[in-house]
């Protein structure tokens, strides 16, 4: 059944990858505009192979994976800190309804004038993106603590440290694991754009001058490498979550079946 | 009397840190002479002269119009898709790699490559919020169609309901609460590449206008744009959600129900 699935599914990704090679060669697109396949691996190879795309690379992957730990350390602190607080949950419900809509775009022109090109500008809008999804998925997490479970914890007589640890902590794990993989993606989003519109060093930036100069097969190579480090951070998020979600219920369910 | 004073207590914890937050902005930027920080005041009495008349018009509803259009195609495109390909196990199986590799394309580089094809006017705008839009909608619809009860598609099916009836009462019906979640996801993503699309190419918009102020140092012009931009975001996070509890009424009265009764 998986074998199947899998084989029809590499069909698919055949057939897909022909498609582009078929559509520019047989004239139903400008082959300037729309390179085929095999002109776009050439460009990939050749990327591969020079070290200013390693750079590159390096600068995207470093904005991200910064971004990612303080945006999800803080958005835990935040949302833990917030839900466990009488009262303020209340207070700041307004707040974080009216400051978490805000398009992270928005702070791009700030960004451009306070840190000009350099990682903080990235860090910045990778942050403020990424936060509210870990935010809002911990205080769901928080709010779905079984009462009968705290309950018995205070009636047991643990203290505010333990019933984090043991009754609010396990319980809201699967929903922080969605809110870090949610982040991750959105935090790659924004470091691509970040270096795209405002130029800081990395991928985007490359992108926006192959564009620019015309290099159109190595603009698609450079595109479908972000998809692939999309891919990839989607992928590994996951297996992050199942790992740390082994025991839970949602995990365990999925295996046996 | 109590009752009152409930509802006195819920909305004074609604308004009171917003309010002091703006207060705190308000004295802390007052008398500040940074030019990248300029007093709340002057943003606020900036705010009327900038975005009123021609700007309005000329800005703010080409902007608007582009996103609704853009969303609207993808919804289309992605429901229609997606049940598609959630209706059908082979073709799933088939399309799920490719779409699992598009989706992860980050969308603001899809701008540099639809400009190629399209340049740089509306259409390009259009197709670029369209095709980021796409995949969220997409890939929550086919999960959607895919969890249909299976109790009830055989109820419809010995009943007989079979074609457009039982796409619209049964498939698309439960697929609803999904189908909304990739319409909500989409409609920031939307956002953000309307924004960025006219960052990157175009001659009015309202990230066009904001890139201008910035390049002109024009400070506090600028931050009315942001702010704008925020207030924008916020209006239609609320608009969906309104539009989200009608259509998803029944949904959410049924969750509730189920989470009081157990």
């Amino acid at each position: 059944m998986r074998g199947a699935n899998a084989l029809l599914g590499a069909s698919g990704l055949a057939a897909f990858l022909a498609l582009g090679e078929a559509v520019p060669r047989l004239g139903v697109v400008d082959e300037d505009y729309f390179p085929p396949t095999s002109r776009i691996a050439d460009a990939f190879a050749t990327e591969l192979a020079d070290e200013a795309f390693w750079t590159a690379l390096g600068d995207t992957l470093t904005g991200w994976a910064l971004g990612l730990v303080i945006a999800v350390t803080a958005g835990i602190l935040a949302g833990v800190l917030i839900s466990v607080t009488p009262y303020l949950r209340e207070a700041t419900a307004s707040t974080i309804e009216f400051l978490r809509p805000i398009p992270s775009v928005a702070l791009i022109p700030l960004a451009v004038l306070l840190y000009g090109t350099e990682l903080r500008s990235v860090l910045l809008l990778v942050v403020y993106a990424s936060f509210w999804q870990v935010l809002v998925q911990v205080m769901y997490g928080v709010q779905d603590v079984d009462p009968v479970a705290e309950e018995t914890a205070r009636s047991y007589g643990l203290g505010t440290w333990a019933r984090i640890r043991h009754v609010l902590w396990p319980t809201a794990l699967p929903y922080v694991m969605t809110g870090v993989r949610l982040a991750a993606a959105v935090a790659l989003i924004l470091a691509v754009t970040a270096e795209l519109v405002i130029g800081a060093p990395g991928l985007g930036a490359r992108i926006a001058v192959a564009q620019t100069s015309q290099a159109v097969p190595e603009m698609y190579a450079l595109v479908v490498v972000t998809g692939l480090l999309g891919l990839l951070i989607n992928v590994g998020a996951r297996t992050v979550e199942r790992r740390a979600l082994a025991w839970h219920q949602s995990v365990r369910g999925e295996v046996a079946v | 009397m109590r009752g009152v004073e409930a509802v006195l207590l819920r909305l004074l914890l609604v308004v009171a840190l917003p309010a002091l937050l703006v207060v705190v902005w308000w004295f802390a930027s007052d008398d500040s002479t940074d030019v990248y920080w300029p007093p709340l005041r002057t943003i606020l009495t900036t705010f009327p002269d900038v975005w009123t008349g021609e700007r309005l018009r000329g800005d703010v509803l080409p902007s608007l119009l582009r996103l609704t259009a853009g969303y609207a195609c993808a919804a289309v495109a992605g429901v229609a898709l997606g049940t598609v390909i959630g209706s059908y196990r082979r073709v799933r199986a088939v399309c799920e790699p490719v779409l699992e590799f598009l989706r992860a394309v980050p969308p603001p580089v899809l701008v540099p490559v639809i400009m190629l094809f399209a340049g740089i006017g509306d259409t390009m705008k259009i197709a670029v919020i369209a095709s980021g839009c796409v995949w969220p909608i997409l890939l929550n619809t086919v999960e959607g169609v895919r969890a249909v009860d299976s109790v009830m598609s055989e109820t419809a099916r010995s009943y007989g309901i079979t074609g457009p009836a039982r796409l619209r009462h049964l498939v698309l019906r439960s697929a609803s609460p999904q189908i909304f979640a990739g319409l909500r996801q989409a409609l920031s993503i939307g956002i953000i590449l309307m924004v960025i699309s006219e960052m990157f190419a175009a001659s009015n918009g309202l990230g066009f206008t904001i890139v201008q102020f910035q390049r002109g140092f024009a400070i506090p012009d600028m931050w009315t744009g942001i702010l704008l931009l925020g207030l924008l975001g916020f209006v239609l996070s609320v608009v969906f959600r309104l539009v989200e509890r009608r259509a998803l009424g029944w949904y959410h009265g049924r969750r509730d129900a189920s989470r009081r009764s157990s």
